[in-house]
């Protein structure tokens, strides 16, 4: 149960006239299924637009996007849905704070009619680490990471075959990161997902992903593997840039998120 | 399993209502409001036990006499006990401010969040059309519908309601532009929710604090719309004892016999000053600061 991502030629403009912003100018890059593909780049780079577009949040886009060879536009909302999930970047504002955990989820079981619902939810919550009885807190009752697992179960219970992670760690502090992280790798190796992951962080590229794309100002200036970032071998300046500075900065600090 | 979390969720549920009505209990001036409203309403369920006369019966052997000698506050110009008068109108009061509200919450709510979501045209539409009913003077709009389909107690709810919708309109819509970026809607969007689906269960409840005060704060100007149009004899009709028509006919009487529009007219003040107070007292206690911390 993965699926492939093929990107050709994705571009976007917010605005129109004279003040339109075409923020992807020219995006293409390919996902093998159950790959762990990372898109990292500075602030305002278009890491997460690439993600709305593929998620259809945001629908003007031109180009092609396909999941397993099928346009993400033709997909029926249904199918689309059960086929891909977002995990957001920060988990205080991704969980509505007047449903309890069991409105969260139960929400998407009711949505496509699915049946067995109690067992689903439990599922989904040990699925995650947590404890069957956290279905009836309330967002404010959970921590950070605790809700980061909330909305990762949100995102599996529909039992999608490819996640886009949008900075799913960057809200968290640096132990509960590397937790998240290597809940993630696990649920990765026991159902096989197929991840998109956005970040800016090259150590957690380098702690989950097969492959990456650096961007820049809308643009992939080079798709690399994990492996390259070790011993830099980017040729693009930008991209060897970001991995040097990347470089410098864990020697400084001890490689954490990796641990 | 639903009687597992019926259990569950409902003593949540009462601790959070205690929890309010405790915290407008610590302050005197919304206290003083629930107070009030308590009293009304215990008025309004006892009427029959509390009144000391028949609303209804005259005794013209018994006119305009003041306060005292049985009539705790006074007789009117057919001999009827103010006090029971009075006792019997806090039924009529409450039942306008409860079907004004009952009408006018869900309208206000439902074009509020829709057009606040949905945003576009038809956001332009809905808004237009809001701008129009409250550029109108609400007692002047109530009074051409009043007009328009004759006077009774009904017809001056409905007219009530056609001017109260707007301003709550305006703030559910505000305040759905303020959520409707948040991620937690983009995740329901990618669960396959429909637009109705999510202005229903996501955005409302978040709208639902804040119109709940509106329409506390909203009660004081019904009574006194209610009042206005019984007093210019377009809202209830003579013998039923509404306080604001009960002021309209004591007005002839009022050089001479002070105690018939003044009690009515106390009343009045009391409730409005008291629906003020707790919908002030209300903002307070369902600040979305002060909840998360308690």
């Amino acid at each position: 149960m993965s699926v492939s991502v093929d990107v050709r030629n994705l571009s976007i403009t917010f605005g129109a006239g004279p003040t339109a912003v075409k923020v992807l100018p020219d995006v293409s890059f390919s996902v093998k299924p159950g790959e762990c593909f990372g898109l990292v780049g500075e602030s305002g780079s278009g890491k997460s637009t690439v993600l709305r577009c593929l998620s259809m949040l945001t629908d003007f886009w031109q180009g092609d996007i396909l999941l397993d060879g099928q346009s993400v536009r033709q997909l029926p909302l249904i199918a689309r849905c059960r086929m891909l999930q977002m995990v957001f970047q920060d988990p205080y504002g991704s969980l509505h704070p007047r449903q309890s955990v069991r409105t969260v989820l139960h929400e998407p079981l009711a949505i496509h009619g699915l049946d067995d619902r109690e067992a689903r939810m439990r599922r989904a919550l040990t699925d995650v680490g947590l404890p069957v009885s956290f279905l009836d807190r309330f967002p404010h009752q959970l921590s950070g990471g605790q809700r980061q697992r909330i909305a990762i179960a949100r995102a599996l219970i529909l039992e999608p075959s490819l996640l886009l992670l949008d900075e799913p760690t960057s809200a968290l502090d640096v132990s509960v990161q590397a937790e998240i992280l290597n809940l993630l790798q696990r649920l990765r190796e026991e159902r096989g997902f197929t991840y998109l992951l956005v970040t800016h962080d090259l150590a957690v590229v380098d702690h989950m992903c097969d492959r990456f794309a650096v961007m820049q100002r809308g643009e992939v200036t080079e798709i690399l593997p994990r492996e390259a970032i070790a011993d830099n071998h980017a040729s693009h300046p930008y991209a060897r840039e970001l991995i040097a500075a990347s470089l410098a900065y864990e020697g400084v600090r001890p490689a954490t998120a990796r641990a | 399993m639903s009687a597992r979390t019926q259990t569950l969720t409902a003593p949540a549920w009462l601790g959070t209502l205690s929890r309010i009505a405790l915290f407008l209990l610590r302050s005197p001036t919304s206290a003083f409001g629930l107070l009030v409203l308590a009293l009304l309403i215990v008025s309004a369920l006892f009427a029959p036990l509390i009144a000391t006369h028949d609303p209804y019966v005259q005794n013209l052997a018994n006119t305009l006499k003041a306060p005292g000698n049985g009539h705790l506050f006074g007789t009117d110009e057919l001999g009827r006990d103010i006090f029971s008068r009075l006792i019997f109108g806090a039924r009529i009061t409450l039942s306008i401010i409860f079907l004004v509200s009952i009408i006018v919450g869900p309208i206000g709510l439902g074009i509020g969040a829709t057009s606040g979501y949905l945003g576009g045209k038809v956001d332009m539409v809905m808004m237009r059309i809001t701008d129009i009913f409250l550029s109108f003077p609400s007692l002047i709009l109530s009074l051409a519908f009043v007009a328009a389909l004759g006077p009774s107690l009904n017809n001056a709810i409905i007219a009530i309601a056609l001017t109260a919708w707007p301003p709550i309109a305006r703030l559910a819509r505000a305040e759905a532009m303020t959520v409707r970026s948040a991620d937690y809607i983009a995740a329901a969007r990618l669960q396959g929710a429909s637009a109705t689906r999510i202005i229903v269960k996501s955005i409302m409840p978040m709208c639902l604090p804040s119109v709940l005060i509106r329409l506390t704060l909203n009660m004081a100007t019904v009574i006194l719309t209610a009042a206005g149009l019984g007093f210019l004899g377009l809202g209830a009709q003579p013998p039923l004892p509404e306080w604001g028509a009960m002021i309209a006919t004591g007005r002839r009487y009022m050089l001479d016999n002070w105690w018939l529009v003044t009690f009515p007219g106390l009343a009045i003040l009391c409730v409005s000053l008291a629906f003020n107070l707790l919908g002030d007292g209300l903002r307070d206690a369902l600040d979305p600061k002060q909840m998360n911390r308690r």
